[in-house]
């Protein structure tokens, strides 16, 4: 204990020590490390990044509902279901092979050029699907291997009782695959959070075009610092929120050791 | 005549090349207690998973109290859930408790409601030594313990016929016992059950008949004193010779 406490007050005091001494400190200091500024930009700044949350609250839902879809479809066996084994394959290998970017702009430009009647032209509501698009595709890969870690023999024993196929995958292998890619799930969607990011490109004034045009107006960066701390102080929270879930379900199921 | 709780015609069941059962022809009577014995390998468990349709297979029907379950279009999910089985590995559900684990099947496939389902599964809880440990995960329960409750799991659904595959052979020693004893009760109670055991002395004394698979077809059968004192066939005595040998017998 004593060690640690020490190797990491040396190597962080020296790590504090040769960046403060580099010849440009003073300036990158000046250009974001402003804290009167970074007090005075953080509402306006904070305003906007909820239509990031907006958006990543919303495609986060959608998300884990189509991903367990698409999941499922991949896993169901048998010939006759080669053609939609087959479909949800090209999918996912379309969605995560083009840049998130990509298809930001494809739909977020190229949907509202349209015009047609009944689709929606916001660019947030494009963008919010994109973001689903994409991320469908990456979770349902988590989903998937999360039911192929399922031993057989658990849906065996589901339909041996007399459930379907159907029962045994909702009540049976589901329930398990589900907790064993919490941490995995968690990590895809800290990334699409990340991603809202992204959205900018379609115009929408959120968290970093918000930081981008306060920096345009004072040449300082401590505005993009304000929109990095929005984002960390949504997911760590979440990532510790997640371990508390995993470490409680663990404790329920084994505390005690084995009672005789 | 009444008919057989169990009746198996010309089986066959290959896995790939292999052919596992070549040809099975058993009967159970209603309340018949009958013992697959054989090395491992033999077919044993691969024959009472084609009872439960968890393998389909390749020739041969399978008629259970007068229905031919192997034909065309037949209800696979209401066939299983007149058939208990039992696997080696208990298979108990890791993230439901006891009750949840033994209600699953009731309250599902039976669609009892849910006061009926705990109702029968608290009362097969209590007489199986299990009442306090219904709200407890599997993983928090000793082996002999899961083992029971994967029986009264089975038993929950009611079933006309109980298939029992190696159900001491994950045990350790001093578990089996408490395991064997809850099979012995449901033989005493006239439940039909078609077990394969390596446990030679308990299937000669719970069995009414014992099979001897050697190589995917049933050799030899008898009662337990033909066939653990006077077996016919050369491969019995071997097989039977090497269970005496490793002092199993």
């Amino acid at each position: 204990m004593a060690i640690a406490v020490a190797s990491t007050l040396v190597f962080f005091g020296a790590l504090a020590f040769l960046v403060t001494r580099s010849p440009g400190w003073d300036r990158f200091k000046a250009y974001f490390f402003d804290w009167s500024l970074y007090r005075e930009s953080f509402p306006e700044i904070a305003e906007a990044f909820l239509i990031n949350v907006k958006i990543f609250l919303i495609a986060e839902a959608v998300v884990l509902v189509t991903a367990l879809g698409l999941a499922v479809l991949r896993s169901l066996p048998g010939p006759v279901f080669v053609p939609v084994r087959a479909l949800a394959i090209v999918y996912t290998d379309l969605f995560r092979g083009v840049p998130t970017i990509l298809v930001i702009l494809m739909l977020g430009v190229g949907m509202p050029a349209l015009q047609l009647e009944g689709v929606p032209d916001s660019e947030i509501f494009w963008a919010t699907v994109s973001l689903v698009l994409v991320y469908t595709a990456y979770v349902s890969e988590v989903y998937r291997a999360g039911i192929e870690s399922v031993h057989p023999s658990q849906d065996a024993a589901a339909r041996s009782l007399g459930l379907s196929r159907f029962q045994s995958l909702r009540h049976v292998v589901l329930p398990q695959a589900v907790r064993r890619v919490i941490p995995p799930l968690l990590n895809d969607f800290i990334g699409l959070q990340k991603d809202t990011a992204l959205v900018s490109v379609l115009g929408v004034v959120e968290v970093l075009n918000q930081a981008g045009i306060n920096e345009a107006a004072d040449f300082n960066g401590t505005h993009y610092l304000v929109a990095a701390t929005l984002f960390v102080a949504i997911t760590i929270p979440l990532a510790r929120f997640t371990d508390w879930l995993i470490a409680r379900d663990r404790r329920r199921r084994q505390a005690g050791g084995v009672t005789t | 005549m009444s008919t057989s709780a169990l009746a198996i015609e010309g089986l066959h069941k290959s896995f790939g090349k292999l052919d596992v059962l070549r040809g099975i022809d058993l009967e159970l009577a209603e309340h018949e207690v009958v013992c697959l014995i054989g090395a491992s390998g033999s077919g044993k468990s691969t024959l009472l998973r084609c009872i439960n349709l968890l393998e389909p297979i390749d020739a041969g029907r399978i008629v259970l109290h007068g229905d031919d379950i192997t034909a065309a279009r037949v209800n696979v999910d209401r066939v299983r859930s007149g058939i208990g089985i039992v696997f080696q590995a208990f298979n108990l559900f890791p993230h439901m408790s006891v009750l949840e684990n033994v209600t699953l099947g009731p309250r599902k496939a039976l669609r009892l409601g849910k006061k009926e389902a705990t109702g029968r599964a608290t009362e097969l809880l209590g007489r199986f030594g299990l009442a306090d440990k219904r709200d407890e995960y599997p993983d928090r329960l000793s082996g002999g313990q899961q083992q029971r409750v994967a029986i009264v799991r089975a038993l929950a659904m009611r079933p006309g016929l109980l298939l029992l595959d190696e159900v001491t052979s994950a045990l350790d020693p001093e578990l089996v016992a408490e395991v064997l004893e809850v099979v012995r009760e449901l033989a005493a109670e006239g439940m039909t059950m078609l077990i394969a055991t390596h446990e030679m002395s308990f299937a000669r004394d719970v069995a009414h008949r014992v099979c001897f698979l050697d190589a995917g077809v049933i050799l030899e059968q008898g009662s337990p004193e033909q066939i653990f004192g006077a077996p016919r066939e050369p491969r019995t005595q071997q097989f039977l010779q090497r269970i005496v040998d490793a002092g199993r017998l």
